[in-house]
């Protein structure tokens, strides 16, 4: 296989607060290669856009990486600073966000939008920027868009403004899509086609793409591999198919349990016991070893093994255990 | 999907404010519709004082000191000259000084405006973008500002300007000093909103794609910041501006102001005031009428920019 466009080894984010330093994300690893789109799923909180706040290097402080490694395209970036970072993230990393309202410059024509991004990147003129926008932007299904690159963005509906993003996120031609909970404020029509669209695109480039989301509809629709956090680490990780149908870690077969099917009719929807910890109070051994109904000690005292592709981070993996 | 022709017809920027909310609430408002009559008007006036004053009030060869106190609209005993709002004691047409006078006063008060506008802005701006140490140290030294009366600000600056510019160049100088005086002590209120616009802009998505395509700091604050934060800023500073006005009178009428050789409408309320009780309410009248009524309707005007730019109070 080829080297993967992003891989992260064993990263941990450590915030400093006054009850101690909390790790949003704790020794966390995988890869993505070219063209393939790795879901990251899990609860509010359990650090899966802290991962991608860390890749593209827009961490809050005092929010920080404390260790591991990032490598985007054979170079490491976790550490570089300033300028070099800022180069090399805007051309190699784009971004979808999960507001189309706030993450379009409001003041701004949308043409004037994906011109910046390109002419902050590509060697091109102003007037192939140009032409280039309105191709992104046909590119996406926007209807017109020689005329539309001149309106402004509450000129646009929320999907079509979704749209726009994309484009947006990949106008520089950058390896690799980081999109934050891309539909979340999109309505469920509108959804299904952003998603589409979003794959479309990145197989027909080669761009991989990170797609965080707590939507286990998206992520069966759209994603090769998934990988479940918890409480800031990785509970499993594996080809979707696998993940969804022969969930190995308890968590991810209580996430999917849960998950309301039309096609079930009237039953009640399984609920997970409890809550997840607070970061500052996650429990010895494995973080999920009070809510799970097959702990036992030794999950409460031996930290659990790291994850690799294909597994989950279980003492005692389920095995076929079918889920629907 | 197939490109749908959408019948969208460019239209040209005049007509977009023609039709824009903001001129449609003009419209409607009566107070705001007079009050940019009476602005016009007298800006307009001060501007072309030279073509519209019967007699230009700072050439001594057309003065005659045998016009003085000649009352308005009554012809004078010994020359037979009759003057719209009557002369002062050296003869001088109140109706030209007054227009005169408006210039500097509008001069001073849109420089001081505008240099405490600039100010307040980067200082926002900078502290709301970067936060930590530069933020606190321009907030609170912001904070120190206010608790000074403003004018006593102005008043302090305007003494050390002077005590450090050479005597001769004083009377020249005043007039900058003026405006650097009000500027000063007027930037906070622009830096606070400034920064508080900031705070809110610079977490929204818009801003964090800009810093991943790489922008400079600076150039995410011009291009995306700015615009985003300026609506508040609009309004403020026509507030402002009628403030400034004010503040310019008042200290020409404590005597720290503009030089009686370049008179502003404060210094001539302040001659003219002497003369109020030994009967020659004309000298005061008309320059303290024309003030108020520029500073009244400058502030009705940001009032109502006020309630118009927020959907909120409309």
């Amino acid at each position: 296989m080829a080297d993967p466009v992003l891989s992260i080894r064993d990263l941990s984010v450590e915030i400093p607060t006054r009850h101690g330093i909390v790790r949003p994300v704790d020794g966390v690893s995988y890869d993505i290669q070219a063209g393939e789109i790795l879901g990251i799923v899990g609860e509010s909180g359990a650090g899966k856009s802290m991962a991608g706040n860390a890749v593209i290097g827009l961490l809050n402080p005092p929010a920080h990486i404390s260790k591991g490694e990032i490598w985007l395209n054979g170079q490491r970036i976790d550490h570089l600073k300033g300028d070099a970072m800022r180069r090399l993230r805007g051309k190699e990393i784009g971004m979808v966000f999960q507001d189309p309202l706030t993450s379009l410059n409001p003041l701004l024509r949308i043409g004037d939008q994906l011109t910046e991004t390109m002419l902050t990147h590509l060697p091109i003129s102003r007037a192939e920027a140009e032409k280039r926008a309105v191709a992104a932007l046909e590119e996406v299904g926007i209807p017109g868009a020689a005329e539309r690159v001149n309106s402004y963005p509450h000129e646009f509906s929320g999907g079509m403004r979704q749209r726009v993003v994309i484009a947006l996120a990949l106008c520089a031609e950058p390896s690799l899509v980081i999109a934050d909970e891309p539909t979340t404020a999109l309505d469920v029509s509108v959804q299904a086609q952003i998603i589409a669209l979003l794959r479309r695109l990145c197989r027909d480039r080669g761009t991989a793409v990170m797609l965080i989301t707590h939507d286990m509809g998206v992520i069966a629709e759209a994603t090769d591999r998934v990988a479940v956090m918890y409480a800031g680490r990785l509970a499993e990780l594996g080809p979707v198919r696998d993940v969804l149908t022969h969930p190995q870690h308890p968590y991810t077969h209580g996430l999917m349990a849960s998950t309301p099917l039309a096609s079930q009719g009237k039953r009640r929807l399984h609920q997970i016991p409890g809550a997840m910890p607070r970061l500052d109070a996650v429990p010895d051994g494995c973080a999920f070893n009070p809510r799970c109904p097959h702990a036992t000690d030794k999950c409460r005292q031996a930290p659990v093994p790291r994850v690799s592709n294909g597994q989950a981070a279980c003492w005692y993996p389920l095995v076929d255990e079918k889920v629907i | 999907m197939s490109d749908l022709p959408i019948p969208v017809k460019p239209k040209s920027r005049f007509r977009l404010a023609l039709e824009s909310d903001l001129f449609y609430t003009f419209r409607r408002s009566p107070v705001a519709m007079v009050s940019a009559a009476v602005v016009v008007v007298l800006v307009l006036s001060a501007i072309f004082a030279p073509l519209i004053a019967p007699t230009n009030p700072f050439n001594p060869a057309s003065l005659n000191l045998m016009n003085g106190f000649t009352p308005p609209m009554t012809p004078n005993a010994f020359t037979g000259d009759s003057f719209l709002m009557g002369t002062d004691d050296q003869g001088r047409d109140v109706f030209s000084t007054i227009l005169y006078g408006m210039r500097i006063s509008l001069f001073v008060g849109v420089a001081a405006v505008f240099f405490a506008m600039v100010l307040g802005i980067t200082l926002g701006l900078i502290s709301g973008y970067v936060g930590g140490w530069t933020e606190t140290i321009i907030m609170r030294t912001a904070d120190v500002q206010l608790t000074f009366p403003s004018i006593l600000v102005a008043m302090l600056i305007f003494g050390i300007a002077k005590g450090v510019t050479p005597v001769e160049y004083r009377d020249q100088m005043a007039i900058w000093v003026l405006i650097l005086a009000i500027g000063l002590s007027d930037w906070v209120q622009f830096a606070r909103v400034v920064r508080g616009a900031t705070l809110v802009e610079k977490n929204k998505e818009y801003v964090q794609a800009a810093r991943l395509i790489g922008r400079t700091p600076g150039a995410i604050m011009l291009r995306h910041i700015l615009p985003n934060v300026l609506s508040p800023v609009l309004v403020i500073a026509t507030i402002s501006l009628a403030l400034a006005i004010i503040a310019e009178a008042t200290l020409s009428f404590l005597g720290v102001g503009a030089p009686p050789t370049q008179p502003s409408l404060g210094t001539l309320i302040r001659i003219g005031q002497g003369f109020l009780f030994s009967g020659e309410w004309w000298i005061l009248l008309f320059p303290a009428i024309t003030l108020l009524a520029l500073a009244l309707s400058v502030n009705l005007l940001g009032d109502w920019l006020r309630d118009a730019l927020n959907p909120r109070l409309r």
